[in-house]
């Protein structure tokens, strides 16, 4: 039987509390589109898209009204398209990216991640024009989300790759920066990718994939402050305060089950994993650097922080497996800067700064993500800056990601706002110091050890 | 099948009645109504059967919301699914 309590706690958290499914994204396997022909390869790829994903937003159109409950984003993810330009003899790879965007805008979705190139121990056929392809292909599309990965675990890093990112990073936001540099902020530089992530800017289709498959991101800040924030809760000792923490993640993801099993059933989709995540959002309420000011931080950025995010993270992911069936994509809680309220509040007051973001990317699910930066900022300080981040999850056996927006014309202080979801934020300040010689060496950082943990 | 509604604000003469109109409109079965006020504040919690529902649930939820509008009141129709799911193992 239902109880009054339950019912007015679920109404609470999606009415006042900004709980929602931030997205539904379709995977799709465009392995089979390959041709020599680049036009042809095109026409299969839209042919495949508009025919899977038909009915993708309506489904879950249905579903929100069914449930109660909104579903932010419909999203589709696609196989790295470096692997399907490979065969082609054309390298007019923006053709593809050309035709992800139609095939978006037909489908009615908010993005299509895939755009992307697998690289992290070198590169093959395609890889190389793709990616040199990137600023150009985020500067005439709206859609499309494109993301490289630069290194693993496994396999160390491809520091050719990651200084070649360094001017792509810079030129994605050159060619944007009529328009706020949005093509930066479309563009994100991995170590160890999921293969199975909802989320963009980085989702993409990995190879393992089957040919379709329905991932769920849920979110849900909001209520786990909301949850820290009620006086039965104020004096919790940290065991309690990670109790809490779980119990909550539990609801947000049954929910999150619950749509995505629906959401495959009715399309006729394999079930692919719900992405255990809160993403913050700019609107008040729904940031996880409020979450960890509930804890008990003065300000984000406040010693203290890396130690409340690790058991934030940890917490979320032991409460969300047990309530979803398949668990997968990056999975943890985000830190967004221009994403989040609080953060963004953090980075104004100078209380939070990338070197304080670096240490929090080795405990929380992803990395630097959505940090502006001085226009100024040479291609081989980005080299680094991702260098760095990557070293991190190659020795952590975890994905780590930068997503850093170069700030054309601007300068430390000034803000960038991308509107909607991307929010808004203040340029931060980078080291000033050249790193340019150890990037220039190029060549491969080598796979870690993985016994003699220390 | 069944459905929650909800139906919060001010309070005012007939709004239970209003809402129950709408749903037998419908042919949604009422099965059970829990109401309390606090201080002017309406907030009803009703659960009704929606087999025999005479639309998709979707435009039954849009005309509940349509309702609320036109009386001034928040209501809301979720299916009972989310509710199980979220607070029962």
């Amino acid at each position: 039987m239902l109880e009054t309590r339950d019912i007015l706690e679920t109404i609470s958290m999606i009415q006042d509390e900004n709980l929602d499914i931030r997205t539904v994204t379709m995977g799709i396997s465009l392995l089979d589109c390959i041709d020599s022909d680049i036009d042809k390869a095109c026409a299969r790829v839209y042919e495949k898209i508009t025919t899977k994903a038909k009915n993708l937003v309506p489904v879950c159109e249905e579903i929100e009204k069914e449930l109660g409950i909104p579903i932010i984003n419909k999203r589709i993810s696609v196989t790295p398209i470096a692997m399907i330009a490979a065969a082609c003899r054309s390298k007019e790879v923006v053709k593809f990216a050309i035709t992800l965007e139609k095939a978006a805008r037909e489908v009615g979705v908010n993005f299509i991640g895939g755009y992307s190139a697998l690289v992290q121990k070198g590169f093959a056929a395609g890889d190389k024009e793709l990616i040199e392809s990137i600023p150009e292909a985020l500067s005439v599309t709206d859609h499309i989300c494109s993301s490289v990965n630069i290194g693993s675990t496994k396999t160390g890093l491809n520091m050719d790759a990651i200084a070649m990112m360094g001017n792509v990073v810079r030129k994605a936001s050159e060619l944007t920066a009529d328009r706020q540099c949005i093509g930066a902020a479309k563009l994100v530089v991995f170590c160890n990718a999921p293969e199975d992530n909802p989320f963009m800017a980085g989702a993409f289709h990995g190879p393992g994939e089957p040919d379709c498959v329905i991932n769920v991101g849920v979110s849900g800040p909001g209520v786990v402050r909301a949850a820290l924030a009620r006086p039965e809760a104020q004096g919790l000792d940290l065991s309690g305060v990670a109790d809490l923490i779980k119990r909550t993640a539990f609801k947000i993801t049954r929910m999150g089950q619950l749509v995505a099993q629906r959401a495959s059933q009715r399309l006729g989709v394999q079930f692919g994993i719900i992405d255990l995540s809160l993403a913050p959002t700019p609107a008040v309420g729904d940031s996880v650097a409020h979450i960890l000011e509930e804890i008990g931080l003065e300000s984000v950025g406040a010693c203290g922080t890396t130690a409340c995010l690790a058991m934030l993270n940890d917490a979320v992911k032991k409460g969300g497996v047990m309530a979803s069936s398949h668990v997968g994509g990056l999975s943890g809680a985000f830190i967004p800067v221009t994403e989040d309220a609080g953060m963004i509040d953090a980075a104004r007051s100078g209380a939070l700064t990338i070197e304080k973001l670096e240490a929090m990317t080795a405990v929380c699910s992803v990395g630097l993500d959505m940090i502006n930066i001085p226009g100024d900022t040479p291609a081989e300080v980005i080299s680094a800056i991702i260098a760095d981040e990557a070293a991190i999850g190659m020795v952590n056996s975890k994905t780590t990601a930068v997503r850093v927006i170069p700030a054309i014309g601007l300068k430390v202080g000034e803000e960038l706002n991308f509107g909607g979801l991307l929010g808004s934020g203040p340029v931060m300040p980078v080291s000033k110091y050249s790193p340019l010689k150890f990037i220039s060496r190029g060549g491969r950082i080598p796979a870690p050890l993985q016994s003699l943990k220390n | 099948m069944k459905a929650v509604l909800t139906v919060v604000g001010k309070d005012a003469v007939g709004i239970l009645a209003k809402v129950s109109t709408e749903c037998a409109k419908y042919n949604v079965n009422i099965l059970d109504v829990s109401q309390s006020i606090l201080q002017d504040m309406f907030c009803m919690i009703m659960i009704g059967d929606v087999d025999k529902l005479n639309i998709p649930f979707g435009d039954f939820s849009d005309a509940m919301a349509k309702l609320g509008k036109e009386i001034g009141m928040d209501v809301h129709v979720m299916h009972e699914d989310l509710f199980n799911s979220m607070h029962r193992i």
